[in-house]
């Protein structure tokens, strides 16, 4: 038997330009084993949303994280919209959902990109994200901001589109439709990817739905989870698409699903710009009280469901807020589809649920230079502590 | 000026090909930046690197085979140089030379991925292991078909002596134009050099996404410098040796200089556009496409030069 090697990947690692820790333990080529671990950049997103108020969460949640920047600001206004029982206005339901979707076509063609730098294919790389900057030049006509548009409120949103910009935002959508269409066969017919994607990686549903994955990493192993169609947001009740999924669960269907989508946003973009054309009125709906209670929203992020949970007590701002993006999620998959696969295979693999490490970042804990590893067991214990300890003190 | 002191060191010596070398490294990555709608870096930028990489500090990982780790970087340059040595003389004194240099060329050239495993493993990282072995399955890999491609040629020509390529192609043509054995053998060295000079899609010791640099993981200031001399002199020599071998040769006087230099560069050209249109395969696909489908290839030259093709 060949001796066992364990190879880090991270938290310099120059593969995925964000602090994770990936340890690959290999046998010669071949991976036996992943583990993971996070925590190297934890920035306290949730506890610093308690100090601030409803709407400047908003912005402040916009920047967990570059790519989904209008994601988290979407599901936290769906919670906080489900809190106060708001109705936002029609125009600015289809605002959101354009905005969302002008998100899901960008971030995909970043993956794209960045899947081909990872199969050392960097002239995918470089010509997808050539292709990616049409989109960002409507973002920034259309927000004033390339990244972090900081379109939403609570209650709707910030900006409204102006009429004269539809015509060439429409223009862009369907040159990016072409070269789609021409990535898309070139990269599918090339015999060196196929043998590079095709069967690696596979992730089978039940495996899926077992460690709960989301988004396009589910929905390639052909289980049809989509926040959007199962519990409808914004407009996307209103207009009409599908839900792409693929059936193998391998990189080549992450590819696909991905790929596909992106014409599928593009549909549900167009559908949504011809609307706002009949759809006038206001855009957003001030909210002023906030009761206490509960609230929940989610979206479909580029990634899968971003969830966001806020507990009010009629104050100025939560007294609870909870972010779960995607990735968190997603990323034990891995334990699946790595073991098995080689060191080049693996690289592509932990890349294709599309990881966003800067959303998932949790606490890790370090004492006396050493990490300590809390299982189910130890916080289920460490909370009965607790409980006993606040009994004891407030018994008598 | 045959055997001087300035013959070695200058011209067709050390000089003119670490000169044209680096500047073949910045074409390509000029051209592969446009490729790949960039503007890329000045032509001159290879220059610029070395000239910086010369003076930065060694930084010695902790693990290290200490007189391994510096000295195979002066192997590999040296295997090199030398290779281009006898490989750029030819053409001042096509009989100057003894009867198989091109044997001694051959092994010579095999010095430099032996430098870059020996440099690899003597590091103590994981990572430049995993990209030594890598290396040396693609040596495993590769190595059969260049000589059986090379020897097809020899066949045709019926000497092992460089200068004899020369005199046989000048009298009837390139080899790869006149005899259709060699336009395999052609092919298959094609690809074998392009697996040489570990670009894409065979850049698998290196793999800077999976194994962040592979082999030379742990190289930092002149040891790099002089692996990135190595690269480079490998641009123009391994170009030119198919040019030399199987395209009429090369010579360094009058317009013979210009046609032999463009005749160069379009190999050099056809390398880059490989390059830039294929991802990284992997290892095992590595193995199984260079003793199948080029094996085959050189096979199949070396039959049709046996019954001669």
């Amino acid at each position: 038997m060949a001796r066992k090697t364990v190879i880090p990947i991270g938290p310099f690692h120059p593969l995925q330009e964000e602090p994770e820790h990936f340890t690959l333990t290999v046998e010669g080529e071949r991976v036996v084993d992943v583990d993971m671990e996070l925590g190297y950049n934890h920035r306290g997103i949730e506890k610093l949303a308690e100090a601030k108020s409803w709407q400047q969460i908003t912005f402040l949640v916009a920047r967990i994280c570059g790519i989904c920047s209008t994601s988290h600001p979407i599901a936290y206004c769906n919670a906080v919209e489900d809190l106060c029982k708001v109705e936002i206005p029609e125009r600015a339901k289809y605002i959101r959902t354009i905005v969302g979707e002008l998100e899901r076509i960008h971030s995909h063609l970043l993956w794209l990109g960045l899947a081909g730098h990872f199969l050392g294919y960097n002239t995918v790389w470089m010509w997808a994200w050539k292709w990616r900057e049409p989109v960002l030049d409507i973002f920034e006509a259309l927000t004033g901001n390339r990244n972090h548009y900081d379109m939403l409120l609570p209650g709707g949103v910030r900006r409204d589109i102006d009429e004269k910009n539809i015509p060439w935002i429409k223009k862009e959508m369907d040159e990016i439709k072409k070269k789609l269409d021409m990535i898309t066969k070139a990269v599918l017919d090339d015999p060196v990817i196929l043998s590079r994607l095709k069967g690696v990686g596979v992730l089978p549903p039940e495996e899926a739905k077992n460690y709960g994955a989301v988004g396009p990493t589910v929905r390639a192993s052909g289980v049809k989870i989509d926040v959007r169609k199962d519990d409808p947001y914004a407009a996307y009740d209103k207009v009409d698409w599908d839900v792409i999924t693929c059936e193998n669960g391998d990189l080549l269907d992450k590819v696909v699903v991905r790929i596909l989508e992106t014409f599928e946003s593009i549909k549900i973009m167009e559908k949504c710009l011809d609307a706002l054309k009949e759809v006038k009125g206001e855009i957003i709906t001030p909210i002023r009280e906030f009761p206490p209670g509960e609230g929940i929203g989610h979206h479909e992020a580029p990634r899968g469901e971003t969830f966001h949970y806020v507990k009010s007590d009629g104050g100025a701002g939560p007294i609870r807020h909870k972010v779960r993006a995607p990735t968190y999620v997603n990323l034990p998959t891995c334990k699946v589809t790595a073991p098995g696969c080689q060191i080049a295979d693996a690289v592509i693999i932990l890349a294709a649920i599309d990881p966003c490490y800067c959303c998932t970042e949790r606490v890790g804990i370090v004492r006396d230079k050493k990490k300590e590893w809390l299982t189910q067991q130890d916080l289920v214990k460490l909370s009965w502590e607790k409980t006993e300890r606040l009994r004891s003190k407030y018994a008598r | 000026m045959n055997n001087t002191l300035f013959s070695f060191l200058v011209f067709p010596g050390f000089l003119f090909i670490a000169v044209i070398g680096l500047l073949f490294m910045g074409i390509d990555r000029k051209l592969s930046a446009r490729f790949q709608w960039r503007m890329g870096p000045p032509l001159w930028q290879p220059f610029v690197d070395f000239m910086k990489l010369l003076s930065k500090e060694v930084v010695l990982p902790k693990n290290v085979n200490k007189p391994m780790f510096f000295l195979s970087p002066l192997m590999g340059l040296s295997g090199v140089i030398v290779a281009s040595l006898l490989l750029f003389r030819a053409p001042l004194n096509p009989q100057g030379a003894f009867i198989g240099d091109l044997v001694v060329f051959i092994y010579l050239l095999l010095l430099i991925p032996l430098s870059v495993i020996l440099g690899a493993s003597s590091s103590g990282n994981p990572l430049s292991s995993v990209g030594g072995s890598r290396e040396i399955k693609m040596v495993l890999s590769y190595e059969l078909p260049f000589i059986l491609a090379i020897f097809t040629a020899v066949l045709k020509v019926g000497s092992l002596r460089m200068g004899d390529f020369l005199l046989y192609q000048s009298q009837r043509g390139a080899l790869f134009l006149t005899s259709p054995s060699c336009v395999f053998a052609f092919v298959a060295a094609f690809l074998v050099i392009h697996a040489k000079l570990a670009l894409a899609p065979f850049d698998i010791p290196e793999a800077e996404t999976e194994i962040m640099g592979g082999t030379l993981i742990e190289y930092s200031g002149p040891l790099l410098a002089l692996f990135y001399l190595v690269r480079a002199i490998l641009y123009f020599t391994l170009t030119a040796f198919l040019v030399f071998i199987f395209w009429g040769g090369i010579t360094f006087t009058g317009w013979g200089a210009v046609l032999s230099l463009l005749k160069i560069l379009l190999v050099l050209f056809l390398v880059i556009v490989v390059k830039n249109i294929n991802p990284r395969i992997r290892i095992d696909q590595a193995v199984r496409f260079f003793w199948t489908r080029v094996f085959v290839l050189s096979i199949i030259g070396m039959g049709l030069a046996i019954i001669g093709w």
